[in-house]
């Protein structure tokens, strides 16, 4: 397996106080990778370091299989800060042109590029407007379109969908799926567990600087079920025979919940219930949502 | 070549906020004033036009003089341009977070401090240019004066300039647009006040006076090599009465080993900006 990032006890300290406590985490190649965390966790400071913004105090890392800071490597990486400021006195296509050179790409790469990418965030109408002219919306997507700029491998990705209306929120999400398409690698930190519960394959937690948990998203989300339950005339044999689909049943008078790790469950467990004359009146999936695992592995604390 | 696109990125910046426009208005304001300035003091203070050697040698020393005074104002206004244009540029990009996205891109960080060094120095040799070519033309077409060694004296000049923004954006590269504005004219503040006491040691022949004087210019050299500049402008007449024309009567003149200090003075701290910006945290 080539892992596209991969950190070892990455550690960032400020003072007497750590920032990053211990990050070790693996990135396969290809995959939507999401970044959890409180404020405060040291989710930027952790990017920060995969991006050679700042030096960790200890561990190590490697990008696209080179250590951290390699100037080959950045060559092909993307990154859209968070708070993403420019020099904006530039135009669109002038600040484009600028991060496209920078990147070392030619005039014969860049040109059609720019074109290609102005129009995939909708402002080839504005490419000649100065930057300060642009709204918060606008500017995000032109940053985004310069993290694109050199069809990176992995790019990074932090907050992308602040400051964008539900149209900006798709494209971002397009853009996602397009560059998975590819084969590129995106690691997203993002608050809005929304737009993480749709584009990502797995997800990190991390809390106090330190990984707390690595999960597929697949799992965490489908994975556990509960499900509720309203039948009447039930049976203790129709009751415990619903322990074989499930864990944690709990029954109370025509209330029952259990927990299932595969929604192909639930139609046995009906055809259980009636096979033993109960009355089904309902049968309710309640999917554990991303919010409610953050705030179980988290802590309503925030991790403070 | 990064450096080239980000030098380039530097002069347009000044460009688009309006920094050239701003600095050729006031430079064609100063000129004017100028040479009224010289028009008048020249027509009006009786200075013999007769064509004889002793009427001659005096309104060259005249001339020689109000150019120098000419050129000490354009010295101060050039190396403060050069402050004042690179006492953001790191800072303030540190700050806003615009530096980000520059350095992530496959550049080393030396070659954005370096792009920027470029570019400002190509912004101050265009803008001493312009006031130099000003004062040094103003003389010339109302007087037929030349003052010699222009080539020696402007290179001093640039030196300067040249100086104050490299400290500056050294400066920048760790502290912020204040601490670096406060901390770059405070060396400023120095280097004038030690030349003063320079000068007045030298005329009344006190060696300590003196002493504090170099150490002054050995901790901000500007000054001292402004008055090296002056000195090298300075009519032959003047220098072998030991005196020249620097901002006012130049008694002690600097070594031409301060104009190399200086230029080692400056690579040292190019070199402290480059080496504190590529290890820092952004």
């Amino acid at each position: 397996m080539t892992f596209a990032l991969e950190t070892h006890n990455l550690r960032k300290e400020f003072g007497d106080n750590a920032a990053v406590r211990g990050l070790s985490l693996q990135v396969k190649q290809g995959e939507v990778f999401g970044f959890l965390g409180p404020n405060g966790a040291g989710k930027t400071t952790s990017i920060k370091m995969l991006l050679g913004l700042v030096a960790p105090t200890s561990g190590s890392a490697t990008l696209l299989g080179q250590p951290l800071g390699h100037r080959a490597a950045r060559a092909k990486i993307g990154f859209l800060p968070e708070h993403f400021r420019f020099h904006d006195w530039l135009t669109a296509h002038e600040f484009l042109t600028l991060h496209g050179q920078l990147y070392g790409m030619s005039a014969t790469r860049l040109t059609p590029r720019l074109a290609e990418l102005l129009e995939l965030v909708s402002l080839t109408p504005f490419r000649n407007k100065q930057l300060r002219t642009f709204s918060k919306g606008m500017l995000q997507r032109v940053g985004l379109a310069q993290a694109l700029l050199n069809d990176p491998q992995l790019i990074f990705l932090d907050e992308p969908t602040s400051g964008l209306d539900p149209v900006g929120r798709r494209l971002v999400r397009d853009i996602i799926r397009d560059l998975r398409e590819l084969g590129a690698t995106v690691f997203l930190n993002s608050h809005l567990l929304s737009e993480i519960e749709i584009t990502c394959d797995r997800v990190a937690f991390i809390k106090h600087g330190e990984v707390v948990r690595v999960s597929e998203l697949k799992t965490l989300v489908d994975g556990e079920t509960t499900v509720a339950i309203r039948a009447g005339g039930l049976t203790p044999e129709a009751l415990n025979g619903l322990n074989q689909w499930g864990r944690d049943l709990r029954a109370d008078g025509q209330h029952l919940t259990l927990t299932i790790t595969d929604d192909s469950a639930l139609p046995a467990i009906t055809r259980h219930l009636v096979a033993h004359q109960a009355e089904v009146y309902a049968l309710t999936p309640q999917r554990l949502s991303l919010e409610e695992l953050f705030i179980q592995i988290v802590g309503t604390d925030g991790g403070l | 070549m990064p450096i080239f696109i980000i030098a380039r990125l530097t002069f347009l910046e000044a460009v688009r906020r309006k920094i050239v426009l701003a600095a050729l208005l006031l430079g064609l304001a100063f000129l004017a004033l100028y040479g009224l300035g010289f028009h008048f003091i020249i027509a009006e203070t009786g200075l013999s036009t007769e064509n004889e050697p002793t009427a001659n040698l005096l309104r060259a020393q005249v001339y020689n003089f109000l150019t120098n005074a000419g050129l000490y104002a354009v010295n101060f206004l050039s190396l403060a341009m050069g402050a004042l244009v690179s006492a953001d540029t790191l800072a303030g990009e540190i700050g806003t977070g615009t530096i980000q996205a520059l350095v992530t891109k496959p550049v080393r960080r030396s070659e954005i401090v370096l792009g920027k060094w470029l570019g400002f120095a190509g912004l101050l040799v265009l803008y001493l240019a312009l006031m130099s070519g000003g004062v040094l033309g103003n003389v010339y077409f109302q007087s037929g004066y030349r003052v010699p060694h222009v080539p020696q004296g402007l290179t001093i000049t640039y030196l300067v300039s040249l100086l104050m923004m490299t400290i500056t954006l050294a400066c920048s590269s760790t502290f912020s647009t204040l601490a670096t504005g406060g901390i770059v004219f405070g060396l400023y503040g120095l280097a004038f006040i030690g030349g003063w006491v320079e000068q007045i040691g030298a005329a009344l022949q006190n060696e300590t006076a003196k002493n504090i004087g170099i150490l002054s210019s050995l901790l901000m050299p500007t000054e001292a090599l402004f008055r090296r500049a002056a000195y090298e402008m300075t009519s032959p007449t003047a220098q072998a009465l030991g005196l020249s024309f620097g901002p006012s009567f130049v008694i002690s003149v600097p070594s031409p080993a301060m104009v190399t200090y200086s230029v080692i003075y400056l690579g040292v701290m190019l070199g402290l900006g480059l080496w504190q910006f590529s290890r820092r945290d952004l």
